[in-house]
């Protein structure tokens, strides 16, 4: 298995979400996030004073899935993710050992 | 008595009220979050505390009688012997009850202690401040209420200054007050490095509108008639407020590069702050005139806190001070009816450079000794955790979210019973 981690710009989710559900993806994890990548942050004005705000809000997505489904999906979330502008965010994988749903006891990819 | 001023009088009264709880919004929404509910608190208390000592003393203390043009005397403490049937004889003219006129002053009192709590944002023990705004309007308030308005020395210069709402004795008072407080307590930590954005604008704005509307009552009402002054100065207050929203967008937008929502409600405040002493005495294109230039000149007198290093953390100084004397200085010149010109402008310096010196080295002392007896400063720990917790046993935002009897909210008393299934479309 595989957990496939995207940090991506807000208003993307609605696209990513409608892509996943296309592709068949059963659940995934959604958490509002901050950062900043290449295009660092941004400047505020308030009452004259700038302030440069570094961190920039993002969404950070989580989806496991089995071996084979990885490279594809990563694929499909990049695509709806893409605006072409900077600070589209970024898409990776890594390695999972073990998955266990909570309520039934499966375990591995049962468990997706 | 007349019944159209009384029910203007008293409901004007009720509009001066909620500008406190409109000025706490506006400054609660430009402090960072931890401190919100303080920065809410210490202009709400105002309306507690000056209430009391108002009618045990300050009334006296501002409208009974005089001494030697400084200060009212003692005679009605507690408001003794006043009724509902007492008829105002010390305004020619003002055929109202006493009570109308207590209540309306009153609301007066209680607002400007609580424009410098702006300046001390997230970082004075809330005890202190309580004794601090009661010393200081018994110090500051009463005596400088009673110059301007109760038959004080201001009121005796020839001509006498024209200071219709309260330019002086609310605006430049409790601007200078601020600075001197300020300067006793110090500036926050981490002024000047840490950002410390407003956490909430569009509270700022409300608190805005709030101000903006009872501001009608503050200038209109004291007029104490509802008579065609009373209707001018309601027009040159929307005038000269609307003129000083643009003055400071404009101002923002070249110097800075943006119209911003900060800089149209601060713009709307200098602009209610000016036309303030003012709006009696002016035609409607002297206070469209006197707003812009209120909004321009405090855009541009808020980055002085930086030059300068002293920590007026919401720009009491820059806005109510500055606005105050821009207001008080140019009523000298555009006061219509002949009485603008060279005489009347020198009133109006002298009776702002009063105000400025005998209030800044009152506050400064006593600032200064609350800060050497009780302590005015709160520690670092609760300044840097922020005050809310400390100072009120509460939190004013709740972020921790869904997902009731979890850990994160396992203080407070958990739901009796918890929804099965809640459907969030996240």
């Amino acid at each position: 298995m595989k957990l496939i981690t995207a940090v991506v710009k807000p208003h993307r989710l609605d696209e990513i979400k409608e892509a996943l559900q296309a592709f068949g993806v059963h659940g995934l994890t959604v958490t509002e996030a901050s950062g900043y990548g290449r295009q660092r942050g941004h400047t505020e004005v308030y009452r004259g004073a700038e302030y440069t705000v570094d961190l920039v809000p993002k969404i950070r997505i989580e989806v496991l899935v089995e071996d084979d489904d990885a490279e594809q999906l990563i694929e499909v979330i990049v695509k709806a993710a893409r605006t072409g502008k900077i600070g589209d965010g970024k898409v990776w994988s890594v390695p999972v050992e073990t998955a266990v749903r909570v309520r039934t006891g499966e375990r591995g990819p049962d468990a997706l | 008595m007349n019944v159209g001023d009384t029910a203007f009088v008293l409901i004007s009264a009720a509009l001066v009220m909620l500008m406190t709880p409109g000025l706490a919004l506006f400054y609660g929404g430009m402090v960072r979050t931890k401190s919100t509910l303080n920065m809410l608190m210490m202009s709400f208390v105002s309306l507690g505390v000056v209430s009391v000592l108002w009618v045990l003393y300050g009334y006296s203390l501002a409208f009974s009688g005089d001494v030697g043009g400084f200060v009212g005397n003692l005679d009605l403490l507690g408001l003794d012997g006043i009724t509902g049937d007492s008829a105002m004889e010390n305004f020619a003219g003002r055929d109202i009850p006493v009570f109308a006129f207590v209540l309306f002053q009153m609301l007066f009192a209680i607002l400007t202690p609580a424009l410098m709590s702006g300046a001390l944002a997230d970082r004075v023990k809330f005890g202190s401040w309580v004794v601090f705004i009661a010393l200081w309007v018994t110090l500051v308030y009463f005596p400088v209420a009673h110059w301007v308005w109760g038959g004080g020395w201001l009121a005796e210069l020839d001509p006498a200054i024209i200071d219709f709402a309260g330019g002086t004795a609310v605006h430049i008072n409790a601007g200078i007050g601020a600075l001197a407080a300020v300067l006793v307590v110090g500036k926050r930590i981490g002024f000047k490095k840490d950002p410390m954005r407003p956490h909430n604008l569009p509270l700022v704005l409300l608190g805005t509108a709030l101000l903006w509307f009872g501001w009608f009552g503050f200038n209109a009402g004291s007029e104490l008639a509802a008579d065609g002054t009373a209707a001018s100065m309601a027009l040159n207050t929307q005038v000269a407020t609307g003129a000083a929203v643009l003055g400071w967008l404009i101002y923002e937008r070249i110097r800075h590069g943006a119209f911003t929502t900060l800089g149209a409600c601060s713009g709307a405040i200098a602009g209610l702050v000016a036309i303030t002493p003012a709006g009696g005495n002016v035609n409607v294109l002297g206070a469209l005139l006197i707003g812009v230039v209120a909004g321009a000149v405090c855009s541009w007198a808020v980055s002085l806190k930086y030059k300068l290093g002293y920590d007026d953390s919401l720009d009491v100084v820059g806005v109510h001070f500055v606005g105050g004397v821009i207001g008080t200085l140019m009523v000298g010149f555009l006061a219509i009816d002949g009485v603008g010109g060279w005489d009347q402008f020198v009133s109006q310096a002298i009776g702002a450079l009063s105000v400025m010196g005998y209030t800044f080295v009152v506050t400064f002392v006593l600032a200064f000794l609350i800060q050497k007896t009780i302590g005015f400063r709160a520690s670092e720990d609760d300044e840097v955790a922020g005050l809310d917790q400390a100072a009120h046993a509460e939190t004013a935002y709740d972020f921790s979210g869904a997902g009731g009897g979890s850990a994160r909210t396992a203080t407070a008393t958990a739901p009796v019973a918890p929804a099965e299934s809640k459907k969030v479309d996240a």
